[in-house]
């Protein structure tokens, strides 16, 4: 007969065992945790550390002689002839001047590499166009440098690499370090990457236009969401019968709730592009398929909230004589209104990283120009993004992880707008 | 929209707000006529609706006919919108008419707020149908674009083919060709992915939720449950450009220093990325399962001598059983359609292989790859992207439909 006492070695052995079990079951939990936790990390450092250095850029302070013989050679002021007259010599004379003693044609290329040569010669034709009067006069103005003497001085590109090997020179650097001491480089805030469209050049891109179209995007979708939301909860929620239609409405919204998003732009290019004959890539499109995306988001929040609410306040209405749609509009739905304004936000903020959809309406278009209204060609911040890592060029990697910044703060303020409204409210009921 | 519509979408609106307010008011005079009349008191029910439900009833009126008749004028006017003074005296007309009738019929008998009720009482239906609207909407679109892509390539060829190469069979002499549209490779590429993701996001998502719901304290819980959640808030590009631009090269240098190569684009790059996407939503779901396990279940067992880890093991995992399978079906839904992650970091190219060090593709990334760009609507090439569309959403609708069953039967259950 084997020993059952609790006391017995055997028995003290099993338990010790047990013990064991119970100890590394919990450190599974926690090495879960650890997993996770470390992930997103990871995830933070690595972007984060990537594009940090993106909110500054390198700019150069130049003297440029805006002289009436290479602009206006026939001394008129037309606008249009200023438009297209030639701004590249300009730029040109003013960097051999920086160095005079440079001769060599190709030496002389690259010295004039190292500022960025549209950015100069955009913003000298901006500034002529707009004051003709500029013309014969020498002004100092302040140009982006190139987007690889940029990534040079961030320390990027390694000095110590074979000079074949890198996209910068020798002479380059030696040309960018002088001209780092004589204060002609500086570092400054990089306003570009908020002012600007989208650009070729990776110290020109910023992301003016994405953020505009994501904004028109999300007051699109929410003027179409909030209600189609609301409205859809309140009716399930309140007066719907309880039939298989019902039933049959909220399987519906349910499995909407999780439907892949590349399928509602599948929807969206069948019947608003293909069916109806909208334009492609404008925030319109873009809006409604995201107006479909979340709006079971916001049912599904929406019907918490309500039934988070103490029926004797609709009780209550009842009794004073209310009819029952003005006891859910005028009582029950303010005090479900902090939860619904959680979910509508929450849901926004699931809109605002959408990207796949808006690939499939065409919202791939390389956007130069800041949108002005909802019906014209625009991109949204995550395509932005999608975008800008095709390109595998460092300055690229910087820009993009940039914006993943940029959204992830926005994201992070609206959930985190949302909680604290859900918190503040509450207590207030 | 032109200008023209605009303009007159703001009449609209001014002319509803206008046979509210006018409404409302006559209603009030009214009101205090007939109140005055019987002496400054009246009997309870002698007036049956409040003044501004006059207003309302006149209002949607209002809206609704001026809405019409700004519709029939379009489609009389076509596409060129010119400005047109009928149409626009028109609109005026029938607002003020319908203002001035039903302003005639405001009496205290009747029963403007049961209108009004009515009215609001449709329009929510109204907001209820176009989600099954939207179903429905996807459902056609897929299936009548699949369907001209059927006419074209046999559908058995398609669903159990093994030669994935849409983008050759562009040239005119391959167009219906078969063995260029077989899906296999795509579904294969999509399932390893998804296997990846899953071994990643499943046992790390369940400790999670058991580690959260059992072990720990009201403090770590405070701050570790948002910490995972923001994993689930960050937006699937980001987490492809982390894959792409992180982990791929990471995984790549670290199987080099074992001494065998990885393509950049792989699908262990892509299917750990995703899965840790993947893990709060399954850590979520599980913990609502585990926390809807009554405590009597769990206090039996203690009483029986069980430890803690013999109790979630044996008795609450079993319990929860049903609810933790659909949970990670609706995780499985979720890594099948996902789309960002692959497409930048799992590779376009379509190989038939079980290994997780290879590229392989799947069926959102061809859906991407085969609609971006400059697509013409009637070849072979565009419209399998639809055909793969149905099949995605084919699959994900019974996984979430089994999976949202079975989850509220099992809570219905406790």
């Amino acid at each position: 007969m084997t020993d059952t006492s609790f006391t017995s070695e055997a028995a003290l052995k099993r338990l010790k065992k047990r013990r064991g079990k119970e100890w590394r079951f919990r450190i599974w939990g926690r090495a879960a945790i650890g997993f996770a936790l470390a992930a997103l990390a990871w995830l933070l450092i690595s972007i984060v550390g990537t594009g940090y250095t993106a909110f500054q850029q390198n700019f150069m302070t130049l003297e440029f002689e805006l002289s009436e013989s290479v602009l206006a050679p026939d001394g008129t002021r037309d606008p249009e002839k200023l438009r297209g007259a030639n701004y590249r010599r300009i730029v040109q004379t003013t960097m051999y001047e920086l160095f005079p003693e440079v001769t060599d044609r190709k030496a002389k290329q690259e010295l004039f590499g190292l500022t960025s040569a549209s950015g100069a010669t955009n913003k000298l034709r901006q500034m002529v166009y707009n004051n003709p009067e500029l013309i014969g006069q020498t002004i100092n103005v302040t140009v982006p440098a190139s987007d690889q003497i940029d990534q040079l001085l961030k320390g990027y590109i390694k000095r110590d690499t074979d000079e074949s090997r890198r996209k910068v020179s020798d002479q380059q650097i030696a040309w960018a370090d002088t001209l780092k001491e004589r204060g002609v480089i500086k570092k400054k805030f990089n306003r570009i990457l908020f002012m600007n469209p989208d650009s070729r050049d990776p110290e020109l891109a910023g992301i003016a236009s994405a953020v505009i179209g994501s904004v028109m995007i999300l007051v699109v979708a929410f003027v179409l969401a909030f209600p189609i939301g609301v409205g859809a909860a309140i009716y399930l929620d309140e007066f719907a019968p309880k039939n298989k239609f019902t039933d049959f409405i909220e399987i519906n919204i349910n499995n909407l709730a999780a439907v892949p998003s590349i399928v509602f732009g599948l929807l969206g290019l069948a019947v608003f592009l293909n069916f109806m004959g909208m334009p492609r890539s404008i925030p319109l499109v873009g809006g409604m398929v995201l107006a479909l995306r979340v709006f079971p988001t916001i049912t599904i929040a929406t019907r918490s909230a309500l039934q988070g609410v103490s029926p004797s306040i609709v009780d209550g209405a009842l009794s004073l004589g209310a009819s029952h749609t003005q006891a859910v509009f005028q009582q029950k739905l303010p005090l479900a209104g902090p939860g619904i304004l959680t979910g509508s936000i929450i849901g926004m903020a699931q809109a605002l990283g959408e990207t796949a959809p808006l690939l499939m309406i065409g919202m791939v278009a390389f956007v130069t120009e800041v949108p002005n209204s909802i019906t014209e060609p625009a991109t949204a911040l995550p395509v932005q993004i999608f975008l800008w890592s095709d390109s595998a060029e460092r300055a690229w990697a910087e820009r993009t992880s940039a914006a993943i910044i940029v959204l992830l703060v926005v994201l992070i303020t609206m959930n985190g707008f949302a909680i604290w409204l859900r918190n503040r409210l509450e207590q207030r009921r | 929209m032109g200008q023209i519509s605009i303009y007159m979408m703001l009449l609209i609106a001014v002319l509803t707000i206008g046979g509210f307010v006018y409404n409302r008011s006559s209603a009030l005079g009214k009101f205090r006529a007939a109140r005055a009349a019987a002496g400054g008191k009246m009997a309870p029910l002698a007036w049956h609706s409040q003044a501004s439900y006059h207003g309302y009833f006149t209002a949607w009126l209002v809206a609704l006919s001026t809405l019409a008749v700004f519709i029939v004028g379009r489609v009389i006017n076509g596409q060129g919108m010119v400005f047109n003074g009928l149409w626009l005296a028109a609109i005026i007309l029938t607002g003020l008419a319908v203002t001035i009738i039903t302003g005639r019929k405001v009496s205290g008998t009747f029963r403007a707020r049961t209108y009004v009720e009515r009215f609001i009482h449709g329009l929510l239906i109204c907001l209820s149908v176009i989600a099954v609207l939207t179903t429905l909407g996807i459902i056609a679109s897929l299936l009548f674009e699949s369907l001209r892509f059927f006419r074209e390539v046999p559908f058995m060829d398609f669903l159990f083919g093994l030669q994935w190469s849409p983008q050759t069979a562009m040239r005119a002499d391959q167009v219906g060709q078969s063995g260029s549209f077989g899906a296999i490779p795509v579904f294969a590429g999509t399932f390893l992915i998804m296997l990846v993701a899953m071994a990643i996001a499943g046992p790390v998502g369940l400790m999670i939720a058991i580690y959260l719901t059992e072990y720990a304290s009201a403090g770590v819980r405070k701050w570790v449950k948002p910490a995972i959640e923001i994993l689930a808030g960050v937006p699937t590009v980001v987490y492809g450009f982390f894959a792409l631009l992180t982990f791929a090269p990471f995984v790549r240098s670290f199987a080099e220093t074992l001494g065998f190569s990885v393509p950049t684009q792989s699908a262990i790059a892509a299917g750990v990325v995703m899965g840790v996407m993947i893990i709060p939503f399954v850590s979520s779901l599980s913990s609502d399962v585990i926390n809807s396990v009554p405590q009597t279940l769990r206090d039996g067992s203690y009483a029986l001598g069980a430890t803690e880890s013999e109790t979630m093991k044996q008795v609450v995992f079993t319990a929860a059983l049903p609810g933790i399978i659909g949970a990670f079906m609706l995780a499985i839904s979720r890594a099948i359609g996902e789309t960002m992650i692959v497409y930048m970091a799992a590779g376009k190219a379509a190989n038939l292989t079980a290994n997780p060090f290879e590229a392989v593709t799947t069926v959102t990334v061809q859906i991407v790859a085969l609609l971006t760009g400059d697509s013409d609507f009637d070849s072979a090439k565009t419209l399998v992207a639809f055909a793969l569309g149905l099949v995605l959403f084919v699959i994900t609708l019974i996984l979430n439909v089994v999976a949202l069953t079975v989850v509220r039967r099992y809570r219905a259950k406790y």
